[in-house]
C-alpha cells in the first residue's frame, strides 16, 4: 500500500468529517424538534458517498436516496442551504417543501433524495439517456441501498441501462439491513454484484468503510462511464452505525455486531492511516475539527435566522409558474 | 379541411412535433419496428430512426422513468403505454416523480413529458386493458390530463402538451382510432386550458369527454327530436378542470349530465358532480345526473361489454330522470 | 452546566415515559453516550447526551410520564469548548407533578383526554349521544380507563336521566316538515319573486317544485303566499333591524300651487299626482345620502344610485313594493309615466324581477286612506322606508301670522345600523326642503357625485 498523498488524505478526511459533524448536529437538533419528519443518517457510511463523489465533476448529477445528507454536501451544496431545508425555510436547497429526504440542488447537479426505495434508478437512467442523446460527456451517478435491490426499478433500469450503454454509475450501498430486514432475509443471491454483472455491466464489490479503496474504484468506473464504456456498478460495502431513522429501537441487530463495525469507522480508519505515514498530528487534527466545528455552527446560525415559506405560496411549484403556478 | 382518421391525425401530429424539434423523441413497447400496438406510429420508426423511435423492453417503470429523466435533462420525451392498464406498472415513476418532483425541489426540477396511452372499452378487450383510468390521474397534482376527442384535437393538442413545462399524461380511447373527421389545415395548438363546447342548448347541459363524445352528440340529436336543446360540453382536460365552461353551461341550462366512461364511484363525474353542486347550487333545476360504467371489471362478451358502457338510451333515460320531458 | 431533555424522536411523540437509567450522578458521559431507555408510544428506545460532562441530579424518577423537552438530568461540567451557542428549544415546561407510569395500555387512543384520562373516540361519541358526563365518571378500563361499558351504565347529564335508544334522524326533508321538495333554482326564483312554494303545484319527480312551476311573478290575489312572504319579510325586519323613527310636518302650499298651474297647462296625458312631488323629492334627497339608501348584505352597501320602492296596495288584499329605477333622475312627467305603468303591472302581476330585487329605498304613502301619518317596516335588505300620510289642512305659523295650509306628515324609519338620526332628520328636511321649490324638482337631480360620472 502506497501512501496517500498527504493533502489529499487530509481532504478526504475533512470531507467525510464535515458530513459526520453535520449529522451528529442533526441528529440532536432532531430531539430539540426543530428537524421534523423522518431523518435518516449516513453516519459510518461516510466513506462510500465521499469516495465516489471525489470522482464526479461539478457538471456531473447525482441521482440519491432520503440517506442523502451526505452526498448533497460533497457534490457542493452548501451546507447552510442543506440545514435550513431541515428547517423548512425558504432558504433551504428545496425551498423547505423537501426536507430531510428531498434535498435538491440543481446547481450543483443534485437530482434528489428519492424516497421511494428503488424510484431514483429509472430517473438516473433518463439522466443517462438524455446525455446521450445530447452527446454529452456526462456521468450520472446513482446511489441506493441494497434493499432496492428487491425492486423491480432495479432490474429494469439494470437492463435498460445496459441495453442502450448509457452513462450511469449505479452506487449500491450494501449497509446489510433495508431498515430492519436483514439483506440474508430478503435476498436469495445476496452477492449483488453478480447480480449487477448478469445484465452485462462490469460491477464489483469495494470495502466501502476504506474511503480510499472506494475512490481508487470510482476512480476506474467513472472513467470508463465517462469514456463510453456503458454502465458501471459498485457494490460498496459499508455499514450504518445509528439507527435506520430517529424512531427505531434496533431490535433487528446485535449491538456486539454494530461493536465490530464502529472498529471499522471510515473517519478512524483514514485518521490512522494519514497519523501513521506522518500526514496528520493533532495538531492537524484539532484544525480539522475546528474548521468542520465552525461550518456546522454557520450552518446551524444560517437555519435559526431562515424565514418560513409565506404560507400565501403554499401552491406554487405544483405546476410551473408561467403557465400554471397554482393548484389546479 | 380534409377528412382523415384520429390515428393518421394523431401520427402527424407526432411526426410534426419530431421534425420541429430535435429534443422530441417517442419511447414505448413496440412503438418501431413494429409500428406501433395501434399503429399509430406506423412510418415513424423509418423516418426517424431507431435513436428518435424507441422500441422498449416491456419495462413500464423503467422506460417512464428514463422519460422523466430524460425530461430532467433537457429533452422532450413522448412516452408512449401500450394501454391505461399497464400503466399502473409506471404508477410509482408517474405519481411519485413525474408530478412531484416540481413541488419538492421548491421549483427547480421540471419534468417535460407527455406520456400517451390509449384508454377505454369498446373493442372486447375485457379486464385488463380496457379500463377507464384518466379520471384516477387527474386526482394528482402536478398532472396535466388530457383527452382529445375530435380529430382536431388528435392532431393539435400534442403541440400545446409539449410545450407545457409539467408533465401531460394524453388519452386517446381506441374506439375513436377508426373515427373519421374533418381536420382543420394550420388549427394551431390548442389551448388545453379550455373546455369546447360541442353543441349549443338551452334545456340541459351533457358534460362528457373523450371516447363517450360521439355518443353524446348522438344522444343529443335524439333528444332534439324530442324537442328537448342540449348542450355538449367537451371537456378536453380533466386537471385542471374548466370550471368557468362547466359552471356556465349549467347556469344556463339549469339540468346537468355528466357521461363518464370511467366508473362513478369516486370518479371524474363525482368531482364535476360535486363542482356544479358548489358553484351552481342555486341554478339547479335537477339534481345532477350520471352515466357512468357499470361497476364491473370490462367484460369480453360483446353484449355484456355493451351493457356495462354508457349509451344513447341510458343518456335519453337520465335526461327523463331530470324531470324534462320534450 | 447542562441539562439532558426528553428528546423528540418523531412528531407525533408529545412525551415519553423514563423506563430505565444507565448513568448516575458522578458517572462522566460524552457526546454520543446512552444515557437512558425511554419508552415511547411505539417502543422503547436508548437515548444519548449531546454534551461531555458529569452526570448530576437525576430529575426525574424511573417510571415517570413527561412531556418532550422536560429535563431529566443536568450535565455538570460541560464543556464549552467547541460548543456553539447552541440553538435552544423554547422554555420547557417544569417536571409534571409526577405521574404514575402506568397509565393507559399502549394503544390506546391519546388525542382526546378528560380528567387527565385518555379516551376513545367511541366512548366520547357514546357520552356525547348519551349526555353523559365524562367529568364525574369512573372508568374501570385499565389504569382508570372510561370504558364504552361505563358509559353505557352512566345516568344521562342531561334531561330525563335514562339512556335512549339511538335515533337517526330522517336524513330527507320531507313534507311532513312543512318544507316542500323544490329544485334549488325553483327556490331561489320563488324568493326573488316573493311566491309562496307552498302555494305551487310542482310537476318535477314526487311533485317537486321545478323552476318552470313558479309564476313568473306574484299572484295577483291575496291568497297564503302573498301574506306568508309579507309575514317572512317584515319579521325579518323586525327581528334583524334595529329601526328608529323621524317625522316632520310638511308644507304644501307653494308645491301644490304650483302643481295645479303646471296641470292645467299641460295636456291629459302628462298630468302629475302630488303623490309623484312627494316620490321626486324623497328619491332626490336619497341620492344625496346614501348613508339611508342602499341595502345591508353582510355589511352596508351604500348606493349611489336610487332606485325607489313604491308600496302598491293590490286591490284584492296585500301588497308589493316594486321599484322605478333612476327615479332621482327623471322629470315629474317621466316618473309619473313610470308609476303608472308599475301599478298596472304590479296590480296585474307582471313586475318585472329586477323592479322585486333593485330598490334601495322604499315611499309609502297612506294618504288615500285618511291617515295622518306611516310608521314603515324597512323592507330588508334596504335601509330606510319614507312614509306620507294624508294631505290635510292645518293651521300653521306663516310669517307670524296663522294660516291655513296643506300639509303632510312625512315619517322616516331608518337603520340605525347604517345610520344614526341626525342622518336621518337631514334626510327628511331635505325632503321638505325640495318641496318647496317644485320647479327645481321637475328637473333631473343632479347626481351627488357631480361629473365624476358621466
Amino acid at each position: 500500500m502506497s501512501p496517500l498523498d498527504p493533502a489529499h488524505g487530509r481532504h478526504l478526511l475533512e470531507q467525510m468529517l464535515r458530513v459526520r459533524r453535520m449529522e451528529e448536529r442533526c441528529a440532536e437538533l432532531y430531539t430539540q424538534s426543530k428537524i421534523r419528519g423522518f431523518l435518516h443518517l449516513y453516519v459510518g457510511e461516510e466513506a462510500a458517498a465521499t469516495g465516489v463523489i471525489e470522482q464526479l465533476e461539478p457538471e456531473d448529477a447525482v441521482v440519491a436516496t432520503y440517506r442523502e445528507h451526505g452526498h448533497a454536501l460533497l457534490k457542493g451544496t452548501p451546507m447552510t442551504a442543506i440545514l435550513a431545508e431541515m428547517y423548512g425555510v425558504a432558504e433551504g436547497c428545496s425551498g423547505g417543501r423537501g426536507g430531510s429526504m428531498h434535498l435538491f440542488d440543481m446547481d450543483h447537479g443534485v437530482y434528489g433524495g428519492n424516497a421511494i426505495v428503488g424510484g431514483g434508478l429509472p430517473v438516473a437512467v433518463g439522466l443517462a439517456l438524455a446525455d446521450q442523446l445530447a452527446g454529452r460527456p456526462r456521468v450520472t451517478a446513482c446511489f441506493f441501498g441494497e434493499g432496492a435491490v428487491a425492486e423491480g426499478e432495479f432490474h429494469e433500469s439494470m437492463n435498460l441501462a445496459a441495453l442502450w450503454d448509457l452513462p450511469v454509475l449505479f452506487c449500491c450501498e450494501n449497509n446489510l439491513y433495508a431498515m430492519g430486514t436483514a439483506l440474508a432475509r430478503s435476498e436469495s443471491e445476496t452477492d449483488i454484484a453478480a447480480k449487477a454483472a448478469a445484465y452485462e455491466m462490469p460491477a464489483w464489490p469495494v470495502d466501502a468503510m476504506d474511503v480510499v479503496a472506494v475512490e481508487r474504484a470510482a476512480a476506474r468506473a467513472v472513467t470508463a462511464v465517462r469514456n463510453g464504456g456503458g454502465p458501471h456498478f459498485l457494490e460498496l460495502r459499508t455499514y450504518r452505525f445509528r439507527a435506520h431513522s430517529m424512531f427505531d429501537p434496533e431490535r433487528y441487530r446485535d449491538k456486539a455486531e454494530v461493536r465490530t463495525w464502529r472498529e471499522r469507522d471510515p473517519i478512524d480508519l483514514l485518521e490512522r492511516r494519514l497519523r501513521d505515514e506522518g500526514s496528520l498530528d493533532d495538531a492537524g487534527m484539532a484544525g480539522i475539527e475546528e474548521r468542520v466545528a465552525s461550518e456546522v455552527d454557520a450552518a446551524v446560525a444560517f437555519a435559526e435566522a431562515g424565514t418560513p415559506e409565506p404560507v400565501e405560496t403554499l401552491g406554487r411549484h405544483v405546476t410551473s409558474e408561467p403557465t400554471g403556478g397554482g393548484v389546479r | 379541411m380534409s377528412t382523415t382518421t384520429y390515428r393518421e391525425a394523431m401520427r402527424d401530429a407526432l411526426a410534426a412535433a419530431l421534425r420541429d424539434d430535435d429534443r422530441v423523441f417517442l419511447m414505448g413497447e413496440d412503438v418501431g419496428a413494429y409500428g406501433g400496438c395501434f399503429g399509430v406510429s406506423l412510418g415513424l420508426f423509418e423516418e426517424f430512426g431507431p435513436e428518435r423511435i424507441r422500441d422498449t423492453p416491456l419495462s413500464e417503470a423503467a422506460f417512464v422513468g428514463a422519460g422523466i429523466g430524460a425530461a430532467l435533462g433537457g429533452m422532450r420525451p413522448i412516452v408512449e403505454i401500450m394501454t391505461v392498464n399497464f400503466s399502473l406498472l409506471a404508477l410509482d415513476q408517474i405519481m411519485n416523480n413525474a408530478a412531484t418532483l416540481l413541488h419538492m425541489s421548491g421549483g427547480q426540477c421540471n419534468v417535460p413529458i407527455v406520456i400517451r396511452m390509449t384508454t377505454g372499452a369498446g373493442r372486447q378487450l375485457a379486464a385488463q386493458h380496457s379500463h377507464s383510468l384518466e379520471g384516477w390521474y387527474a386526482h394528482i397534482p402536478g398532472l396535466r390530463i388530457v383527452t382529445p376527442a375530435t380529430v382536431d384535437d388528435a392532431r393539435w393538442m400534442l403541440q400545446t402538451a409539449l410545450d407545457d413545462p409539467d408533465p401531460v399524461l394524453l388519452f386517446e380511447h381506441g374506439a375513436l382510432y377508426g373515427a373519421e373527421g374533418e381536420l382543420t389545415d394550420d388549427l394551431g395548438p390548442v389551448d388545453l386550458d379550455r373546455a369546447a363546447v360541442r353543441r349549443s342548448g338551452t334545456d340541459v347541459s351533457l358534460i362528457t369527454y373523450g371516447g363517450t363524445l360521439p355518443t353524446v352528440l348522438a344522444a343529443a340529436e335524439e333528444l332534439a327530436g324530442r324537442g328537448i336543446d342540449a348542450e355538449v360540453v367537451d371537456l378536453r382536460t380533466l386537471r385542471p378542470l374548466d370550471d368557468e365552461a362547466i359552471l356556465g353551461s349549467v347556469a344556463r341550462t339549469h339540468r346537468a349530465v355528466v357521461v363518464d366512461e370511467g366508473w362513478r364511484s369516486g370518479s371524474i363525474s363525482a368531482e364535476i358532480s360535486a363542482r356544479i353542486t358548489e358553484g351552481v347550487f342555486y341554478e339547479l333545476d335537477a339534481p345532477v345526473g350520471r352515466v357512468c360504467s357499470a361497476e364491473v371489471p370490462m367484460p369480453y362478451a360483446r353484449h355484456l361489454e355493451i351493457a356495462a358502457l354508457p349509451s344513447v338510451d341510458g343518456i335519453l333515460q337520465a335526461v327523463e330522470e331530470l324531470g324534462l320531458r320534450g | 452546566m447542562g441539562e439532558f431533555c426528553m428528546p423528540s424522536l418523531g412528531a407525533d411523540m408529545d412525551e415519553g415515559t423514563l423506563l430505565e437509567w444507565l448513568v448516575a450522578p458522578g458517572d462522566p458521559v460524552r457526546r454520543g453516550d446512552i444515557v437512558a431507555v425511554i419508552d415511547t408510544e411505539k417502543s422503547d428506545i436508548e437515548v444519548e447526551v449531546f454534551e461531555d460532562g458529569v452526570i448530576g441530579e437525576l430529575l426525574v424518577e424511573v417510571g415517570t410520564t413527561v412531556p418532550v423537552g422536560t429535563p431529566l438530568a443536568r450535565i455538570e461540567g460541560a464543556t464549552d469548548a467547541g460548543r456553539r451557542s447552541a440553538p435552544t428549544s423554547p422554555p420547557v415546561p417544569a417536571p409534571q407533578p409526577v405521574a404514575p407510569a402506568e397509565g393507559p395500555p399502549r394503544g390506546v387512543a391519546t388525542t382526546a383526554r378528560t380528567a387527565g384520562r385518555v379516551l376513545s373516540p367511541i366512548v366520547r361519541h357514546l357520552a356525547d349521544e348519551r349526555h353523559v358526563d365524562l367529568h364525574h365518571l369512573a372508568g374501570t378500563g385499565p389504569g382508570g380507563v372510561i370504558t364504552r361499558r361505563d358509559v353505557e351504565g352512566a345516568p344521562r347529564s342531561g334531561p330525563g336521566g335514562v339512556a335512549a335508544p339511538l335515533e337517526h334522524r330522517p336524513t330527507r326533508a320531507t313534507p311532513a316538515d312543512g318544507r316542500t321538495r323544490s329544485s334549488p333554482y325553483a327556490r331561489r326564483l320563488a324568493a326573488e319573486r316573493e311566491v309562496s312554494l307552498t302555494a305551487v303545484v310542482g310537476s318535477g319527480p314526487g311533485g317537486a317544485v321545478l323552476a318552470a312551476d313558479v309564476p313568473a311573478a306574484a299572484p295577483v290575489d291575496r291568497d297564503a303566499g302573498m301574506r306568508d312572504a309579507i309575514a317572512r319579510a317584515m319579521a325579518r325586519s323586525k327581528r334583524d333591524i334595529p329601526h328608529y323613527y323621524l317625522q316632520t310636518t310638511v308644507d304644501l302650499g307653494v308645491a301644490l300651487d304650483w302643481l295645479r298651474t303646471r296641470n292645467e297647462a299641460c295636456p291629459v296625458v302628462e298630468r302629475v299626482l302630488p303623490a309623484v312631488l312627494l316620490l321626486k323629492a324623497t328619491a332626490s334627497a336619497a341620492a344625496e345620502h346614501p348613508a339611508l339608501n342602499g341595502w345591508w348584505e353582510d355589511g352596508h352597501r351604500p348606493s349611489s344610485d336610487v332606485h325607489l320602492g313604491v308600496a302598491i296596495a293590490l286591490r284584492g288584499g296585500g301588497l308589493v313594493a316594486p321599484g322605478i329605477d333612476g327615479a332621482d333622475q327623471m322629470s315629474l312627467t317621466e316618473l309619473m309615466t313610470a308609476l303608472r305603468d308599475l301599478t298596472g303591472r304590479a296590480r296585474a302581476g307582471r313586475v318585472r324581477q329586477r323592479e322585486w330585487t333593485g330598490p334601495t329605498i322604499t315611499v309609502t304613502n297612506l294618504g288615500d286612506l285618511g291617515v295622518d301619518a306611516v310608521w314603515g317596516v324597512i323592507r330588508p335588505p334596504q335601509l330606510a322606508m319614507v312614509g306620507f300620510g294624508a294631505v290635510h289642512d292645518e293651521v300653521l305659523a306663516v310669517d307670524g301670522a296663522p294660516a291655513v295650509r296643506p300639509v303632510v306628515v312625512a315619517s322616516l324609519a331608518a337603520d340605525h345600523r347604517t345610520s344614526d338620526g341626525i342622518e336621518g332628520a337631514a334626510l327628511l328636511s331635505r325632503i321638505a326642503a325640495l318641496l318647496q321649490d317644485p320647479d327645481a324638482l321637475d328637473r333631473p337631480h343632479p347626481h351627488p357625485t357631480g361629473g365624476a360620472t358621466p
